[in-house]
């Protein structure tokens, strides 16, 4: 809602990073979970899931971008749904075309994209408000990031639930196995294992950078005097 | 939050013509991009449909076949289609390797439980039996009617006799449903507990079919025979 000067600050690697990593959607912001957690039992899956909702985010933050002077305030969520369902409805037939079977394993999660919180969030807090090019590579970034999150979470439930790799088998036939993984209850252990591990990386970094400040204060007090 | 307020009183509130023509255009952008996206991927996607129509759907019920042939039967004749037209026939025709005919798939629907439940069923003219079974669409009660998708119900159909008689003209017996746990006969199948309807419907769908084409199919054996190419 800040609004005002934003616009005039200019593209970085900071607006594509922050969607990757700093506010990815899925580990960072803890948006979109739904399809997050219900379509990425196997790699390919979660892959799909990512590209078309990355797809659906680009195009409805662009037009989002190009309109957000002429939409009024009163009536940007209705506008919004339009043109993110718009956009999903695009999405939806041009699976069925690829393929039927992806279809059908994605299922209702394709018409549920636009429903998918980081969509609406970008389009209500960033592409109403920033220029056409940083709204496009910020919503790349963050696209990225939901993809990349879900490739994550679905190659382990897919190793250790189906044991296979896009559908290649990695431990021969002795392998059991562990079918909890590809079930819904194996996505949250998942996406906890994943956010554990990605807060440890994050609280290292801030006690080392804590760490580091002291250290440089520590010397130029030791300087001064 | 509090200078934004302000800043909408002192512009005040736009008019609502503005609002609705707003939502107008953007709506009708809508629909031009949905209808230029259903308009380029139809195609594609009936494609897409029939493909697995074929290699699924008529191979499950022909489990021995390797290739296929579609007709368009009907009291008038048998005429023989091509791949393209596949929404328009109503008979598939399984060869094995040399060409011979496994069987023949042929679609039957009945009012099921919750809705209307579609089967294909493979029948062999030679040995006068069902040779196989596949749902094609239920929408039956999870847990109970589903089950009529199950492996442990559709294998009474890997050899279910269903002659005809012996003029070939109707069927020699209605096919029918007996009790779960009871022994079966020719032309019976063994409801699956707690699900009768969806039984009674795959079976009246079956009966339908069968006793409307089955006579034509034996009428018309050597040019189905011939199909493989």
């Amino acid at each position: 809602m800040a609004g005002g000067d934003k616009t005039k600050e200019p593209i970085t690697f900071d607006t594509l990073k922050t969607g990757v990593w700093r506010e990815n959607p899925v580990f960072s912001m803890l948006l979109g979970l739904c399809p997050a957690l219900a379509v990425s039992n196997t790699a390919l899956n979660s892959l799909a899931m990512g590209l078309a909702s990355t797809f659906v985010l680009l195009a409805s933050s662009l037009l989002v971008s190009v309109l957000r002077n002429l939409i009024p305030k009163e009536v940007r969520i209705p506008s919004f749904i339009v043109i993110i369902a718009t956009f999903v409805t695009v999405t939806d037939y041009t699976i069925q075309a690829i393929s039927l079977d992806l279809y059908n394993e994605l299922g209702v999660f394709i018409q549920l994209i636009v429903v998918n919180c980081m969509i609406m969030g970008r389009c209500e807090a960033y592409a109403s408000k920033n220029r056409i090019g940083k709204t496009l590579v910020n919503s790349l970034g963050m696209g990225a990031g939901f993809t990349l999150a879900l490739f994550m979470i679905g190659t382990i439930r897919e190793i250790l639930g189906f044991g296979t790799f896009f559908g290649i088998s990695l431990f021969g036939t002795g392998f059991q196995p562990w079918s909890v993984f590809i079930l819904p209850p194996g996505a949250f252990f998942v996406v906890g294992l994943w956010l554990a591990i990605i807060g440890g990386i994050e609280h290292r970094k801030s006690v080392r950078l804590k760490a580091a400040e002291a250290g440089t204060s520590a010397k130029e007090r030791a300087h001064a005097a | 939050m509090s200078s934004e307020q302000e800043t909408a009183n002192e512009k005040g509130f736009p008019p609502s013509s503005r609002l609705v023509l707003t939502l107008a255009l953007i709506a009708m952008m809508s629909g031009i991009t949905v209808v230029f996206a259903y308009e380029v991927t139809r195609d594609p996607i009936a494609r897409n449909h029939s493909e697995r129509l074929v290699e699924r759907t008529i191979f499950e019920a022909l489990p021995d076949a390797e290739t296929h042939g579609l007709f368009r039967l009907d009291d008038d004749g048998i005429e023989q289609l091509s791949d393209t037209e596949v929404d328009d026939a109503n008979l598939y025709a399984g060869y094995d390797e040399d060409g011979n005919l496994v069987g023949v798939a042929l679609e039957g629907a009945s009012q099921g439980y919750e809705d209307v439940v579609r089967v294909m069923y493979g029948y062999s003219p030679d040995d006068q039996e069902i040779i196989g079974l596949t749902v094609m669409e239920s929408s039956e009660t999870p847990g109970l009617g589903d089950e009529i998708s199950s492996d442990s119900f559709q294998e009474q159909f890997a050899d279910l006799d269903v002659p005809l008689t012996s003029d070939m003209s109707e069927l020699d017996q209605e096919i029918s449903v007996v009790d779960a746990g009871s022994d079966t006969g020719t032309a019976e199948i063994e409801a699956i507990s707690g699900a009768t309807v969806s039984t009674q419907a795959v079976a009246d769908g079956i009966q339908e079919s069968a006793s409307k084409y089955l006579p034509l199919v034996m009428q018309h054996l050597d040019e189905i025979k011939e199909g493989a190419n």
